[in-house]
């Protein structure tokens, strides 16, 4: 059954017009681009940071690619956590949306002409069937997110003593959009009262409901929580390094 | 011309017309276990009742405890000032809240108390808060509904954009009917043992209307045709306020709850004349009233330079007008580029209902030609001469489900009436009209006929009539009637998609519809309701117990009255009480 | 910005082929596409084909692709065009005629679809249901769908991939939602999602959710919490393992 008229057709035809996105000012490529450029630029920091930097701690500030600082061997330490949120942000349904779009053009932007070229499976098949397993490496994430407030909280105690730098301010915000990020994520919305259908129905179900809307809220903007967060842990780790390496004098203020 | 081609679909029960009444009557005839063709001009779900905003209308005494089936018979029948069929009142009243308490064990969702019961809201002439709603696109949430149902129903069928224009008769019973596909122009013989009409208003024959291209009034022309009764044609609604500009929605809703929830309307000059209308229940007086305020106002130059009064919302609080009316924010922003939490409106009254229709049993919705039920928007009787709002939701779930009944019933009793012999002179020469627009490319443009229909019908039968003026409009309407039998398509004879030839037999329909209302505007000589006269500006309570109706007769069409039987004591002591008036324990 | 006239170019053609043809239509205040479309109509060219009921955006029935993108014509006012724009038909679906495409996959899709199933006893009770507002704010939003296709037509799967056999797309999917997050409804349409439904051709590239008219969020709150009920059995067997034991799914299979 010859359900619609081809499309492909249509990318080589001068007649038809620009599609333009009524609901955008901003030219149909420029998202795409943008998300090729800012993720594969972190994607290279990110490599040099984990595979081939070993020194992440000046005192009392850790870089969020080490924690929890393992160190076993001449493995670098970035190696043993840095998976949890690669893999979370890998299968994160806004990061899916940025590169499917970006990366792969499905679509570049919406109602434009696509590739069909080889056929299209969607998350049915290798390797996209794996983004169904987010939640688990959300559980993962979790765990991660627990030792960088307690990183964070460490980064205000300068040898016993109450203070605030520079340092301690960039890894409590960068801590407090990575659980923005995190907690807002539409897996746990989901564990956390989404597969509920009754939401009166129990006293459990009444409390699980609560937690579902202020997961929502957090949820509405995921795509500003994950490039704000990306920022954040690129930046805290540009610092510390900058401090390591002598070129930056940490402010601080110590009571 | 020569015999054409048609394909033959048998069914047992034939619906035209896929709206609430359509849906309702479907699922009730198959349900009785019978085969059902649905028939509709557009696409399932699209019909006029999605159009439907503030709730259904039944007394659950949800709200308040003191509603009853009385009150909402009693406040149903004043609101039609008394030229209600009694019967149909009763049985409304009574079974439109089983009829919503079923439609959401089908799925439909209301909005809740905070005992979790549906929610029941206020609304103009209602004595109790009594309208079931979900904020405000309860006529879609019900459509959805039915349309699911029907669709899962074992039996029922449906023929989407396929246009009807003929009712098939044998032995002086409705067999069957004449129908094309409007895709390819194809086409069908529907055999059937029973019809349900259900297929709705005639509201495109004003120029200003809140009703679709699709409310050309087909079901009541083509009842007419094979012979059925049609009833106090003069009464038509004007909604007190439709949007006036810009030009391009002119006419559209703009939803009682506006002036429900606190909206003021002001002339030119800023004064709220409603003063001196209605000066006990102002804005929220009844629509009739309202309506002919607002256009007296305008015929008085104190109408704004669009032509309309002032609706004012503006003096409540931004927060509260986006949650509480959220789709008249959005729609006046998008479309006049007006923020109603800052300026006022413009608004004018616009044709939105007939009350008018088909004459029918209150029992069954069965019409005066056996085999044909009608029910919805087209069945006239329960809204007298004004309608409450909410009551037509409640009027197709409640009417939609008998007249599906004793359709089913219909058929079941008469097996063999669907394989009749059929009259081919008849079919034939219903064909031969509806293809003869295309073989006349020279002949006059279907969309200007149109647009004259509704200029005559705007200027004659206004909310404010008189004698005169009918008389000239009919005039006009019966030279129209000749020119739309010579009309074309609009000059292409394509059978595949062809909005003008559709048009055209949409003009048959309209003309009709249009003629029986000036007529019995004629013949109604006083105000009541809806129908106001300059010339008979009294109410007369002798006329209380009269209906208009309207048949064909071998003169052409005729208009006679009709007394109403006397009410039983038992429901005019109904009428007697006094009801006490609700005050709202929680206050916003 | 006054206009005076606008030059509008409108698809005629059918399933054979057909072009781009312009029309000149004079301009009146507050005009929206579908007014020039049925000035173009009444005036010039009275079998053009369109569809359109209500003209206030509560039908769904004027759907077109204006300069190339999915909207309601009933909706768009002319101005956002600058005096020139083009009106085309729905691409995901085969041309009937001019603007006039034949949607009714769509109809058999949601016949597909099991419908609303309360529970027996909730079936045989002569007492009205009770039900809180906040059990059925969340289903709500899915009932605001007037099925303008507009999300079908958008959707890359059905547009570009004419993956019509494998996805029934996002009006499917908020179909599905509707009746799964419904607080009566107790079937469990999670096989039908894996399977006929085939969720997983989602890339949750979220076009759907920027056309759609009533502003649905449907991918983040029906696509993806479907998708999330999806994984609940089929991707985490841990869940899958402790609602089996204790009995948690109350919810009938369909079919």
């Amino acid at each position: 059954m010859a359900l619609s008229q081809p499309v492909d057709s249509e990318v080589s035809s001068p007649r038809r017009p620009r599609v333009r996105n009524p609901y955008s000012r901003l030219p149909n490529w420029l998202y795409p681009a943008f998300v090729v450029v800012a993720l594969s630029l972190f994607g290279i920091f990110a490599i040099w940071v984990v595979f081939f930097q070993h020194e992440g701690y000046y005192a009392p500030y850790l870089s969020p690619f080490y924690s929890p600082l393992i160190k076993v061997g001449p493995i670098p330490p970035g190696v043993w956590v840095a998976w949890a949120p690669l893999v979370f942000r890998l299968t994160c349904y806004y990061y899916r949306k940025a590169y499917f779009r970006s990366f792969f053009g499905h679509p570049r932007s919406c109602a434009v002409p696509e590739r069909a070229g080889r056929r299209y499976r969607g998350e049915t098949v290798f390797p996209w069937v794996f983004n169904n397993f987010h939640r688990f490496a959300f559980y993962a994430t979790v765990v991660q997110v627990v030792f960088l407030w307690f990183d964070a909280i460490i980064a205000f105690d300068f040898g016993g003593r109450f203070g605030i730098g520079l340092g301690s301010v960039l890894m409590l915000a960068n801590v407090v959009l990575l659980s923005g990020y995190t907690f807002g994520c539409h897996a746990f919305r989901h564990l956390a009262g989404g597969d509920l259908d009754c939401f009166s129905c129990s006293l459990a179900a009444r409390a699980r409901h609560k937690l579902w809307r202020g997961v929502t809220v957090l949820n509405i903007r995921h795509d500003r929580w994950a490039w704000a967060s990306l920022l954040t842990v690129a930046g805290t780790d540009i610092y510390i390094r900058l401090l390591l390496a002598g070129v930056l004098h940490d402010p601080r203020w110590v009571l | 011309m020569t015999t054409a081609s048609y394909e033959t679909v048998e069914t047992d029960v034939l619906v035209l017309g896929a709206g609430g009444a359509g849906l309702r009557a479907a699922i009730a005839a198959a349900e009785a276990g019978t085969r059902v063709m649905v028939v509709c001009k557009s696409l399932l779900g699209k019909a006029h009742t999605v159009m439907a905003e503030g709730g259904v209308a039944a007394a659950m005494h949800n709200v308040a405890y003191q509603d009853s089936w009385e009150v909402h018979f009693a406040d149903t029948m004043k609101g039609g000032k008394l030229i209600n069929n009694w019967r149909m009142a009763e049985i409304h009243a009574k079974e439109s809240p089983d009829r919503v308490l079923e439609l959401e064990r089908w799925g439909a969702i209301f909005d809740r108390t905070w005992q979790g019961r549906i929610h029941q809201r206020p609304f103009g002439a209602h004595t109790y808060p009594r309208l079931a709603h979900i904020g405000d696109r309860t006529g879609l949430e019900l459509i959805r509904t039915l349309q699911d149902r029907a669709v899962h129903t074992a039996g029922v069928d449906v023929h989407m954009e396929t246009t009807a224009f003929k009712l098939l008769t044998a032995d002086g019973r409705v067999v069957g009917a004449l129908a094309y596909r409007r895709s390819d122009g194809s086409l069908i013989l529907y055999r059937c043992s029973a019809l349900v009409l259900a297929s709705g208003g005639a509201g495109k024959m004003y120029r200003v209307t809140s009703n679709s291209w699709e409310s050309t009034g087909d079901g009541i022309a083509l009842a007419y045709d094979a012979g059925a009764q049609l009833r106090d044609m003069e009464m038509v609604q004007f909604h007190p306020t439709g949007m006036v500009w810009p030009a391009g929605v002119r006419g559209l809703l703009v939803t009682e709850g506006v002036r429900g929830e606190g909206g003021v309307l002001k002339n030119k000059d800023g004064e709220r004349f409603m003063e001196r209308y209605d000066h006990e229940r102002m804005e929220l007086s009844s629509r009739d009233v309202v309506a002919r305020a607002i256009n007296s106002e305008v015929i008085a130059g104190r109408g704004t330079p669009h032509g309309g009064v002032y609706l004012d919302i503006s003096h409540r609080k931004p927060e509260f007008i986006k949650s509480k009316l959220p789709s008249m924010y959005e729609q006046f922003l998008k479309l006049s580029k007006v923020d109603i939490t800052k300026q006022p409106m413009e608004v004018a009254p616009t044709l939105h209902y007939m009350m008018a229709g088909v004459r029918v049993e209150p029992e069954t919705g069965a019409t005066n030609v056996p085999g044909l039920y009608a029910a919805g928007e087209l069945a006239a009787g329960l809204h007298g001469a004004n309608r409450l709002g909410g009551n037509s939701l409640s009027d197709l779930l409640v009417f939609g489900k008998r007249a599906g009944e004793a359709a089913a019933a219909a058929s079941k009793g008469n097996p063999k009436a669907a394989a009749a012999k059929l009259d081919q002179a008849q079919v034939e020469q219903a064909i031969a009209e509806l293809m003869a627009p295309l073989d006349r490319p020279a002949g006059e443009n279907p969309y200007k006929l149109q647009a004259e229909i509704q200029d005559v019908m705007t200027a004659h039968a206004p909310i404010v009539r008189d004698a005169a003026g009918l008389q000239a409009g009919l005039e006009k309407i019966l030279e129209l009637q000749a020119r739309a039998a010579q009309c074309g398509a609009g000059g292409s004879s394509s059978l595949a998609f062809n909005p003008g030839w559709h048009t055209a037999r949409d003009l048959r329909s309209m003309l009709v519809n249009a003629e029986a209302l000036l007529r019995s505007a004629l013949e109604r000589k006083e105000s009541r309701g809806a129908h106001a006269r300059s010339d008979y500006p009294k109410t007369d309570d002798q006329l209380a117990s009269v209906n208009y109706i309207t048949k064909e007769t071998p003169h052409g069409m005729s208009v006679e009255a009709v007394s109403i039987p006397t009410m039983p004591s038992h429901l005019a002591e109904i009428l007697q009480r006094s009801y006490a008036t609700y005050t709202p324990e929680e206050m916003e | 910005m006054e206009l005076t006239s606008l030059d509008l170019k409108i698809w005629r053609g059918d399933a054979k082929g057909g072009d781009l043809v312009s029309y000149r239509v004079p301009v009146r205040e507050g005009m929206v596409v579908l007014d020039a479309v049925l000035w173009v109509q009444a005036n010039m060219a009275s079998d053009l084909a369109v569809r359109w009921n209500c003209k206030a955006a509560k039908c769904g029935s004027c759907s077109a692709e204006i300069d190339g993108f999915p909207r309601l014509m009933c909706k768009t006012p002319i101005d956002e065009y600058g005096g020139r724009l083009s009106v085309g038909p729905m691409k995901a679906f085969p041309v009937i005629k001019d603007l006039v495409t034949d949607v009714s996959w769509n109809y058999q899709v949601n016949k597909e679809i099991p419908p609303f199933t309360p529970s027996d006893k909730d079936l045989s009770s002569s007492e009205p249901w009770r039900m809180q507002q906040k059990d059925v704010e969340r289903v709500m939003e899915f009932r605001k769908c007037i099925e303008c296709f507009l999300c079908q037509d958008v959707c890359h799967v059905l547009r570009a991939h004419d993956l019509k056999g494998a996805f029934q797309g996002p009006r499917a999917m908020v179909r599905i939602a509707s009746l799964e997050m419904h607080p009566k409804d107790v079937l469990d349409r999670r096989p039908l999602l894996k399977g006929k439904a085939g969720i997983g051709y989602c890339n949750v590239s979220k076009c759907c959710t920027e056309v759609c008219p009533e502003h649905i969020h449907i991918t983040d709150n029906a696509i993806i919490p479907l998708k999330e009920r999806m994984d609940d059995v089929y991707f985490d067997p841990v869940r899958s393992l402790v609602n089996r034991l204790g009995g948690r799914s109350r919810k009938r299979p369909a079919d």
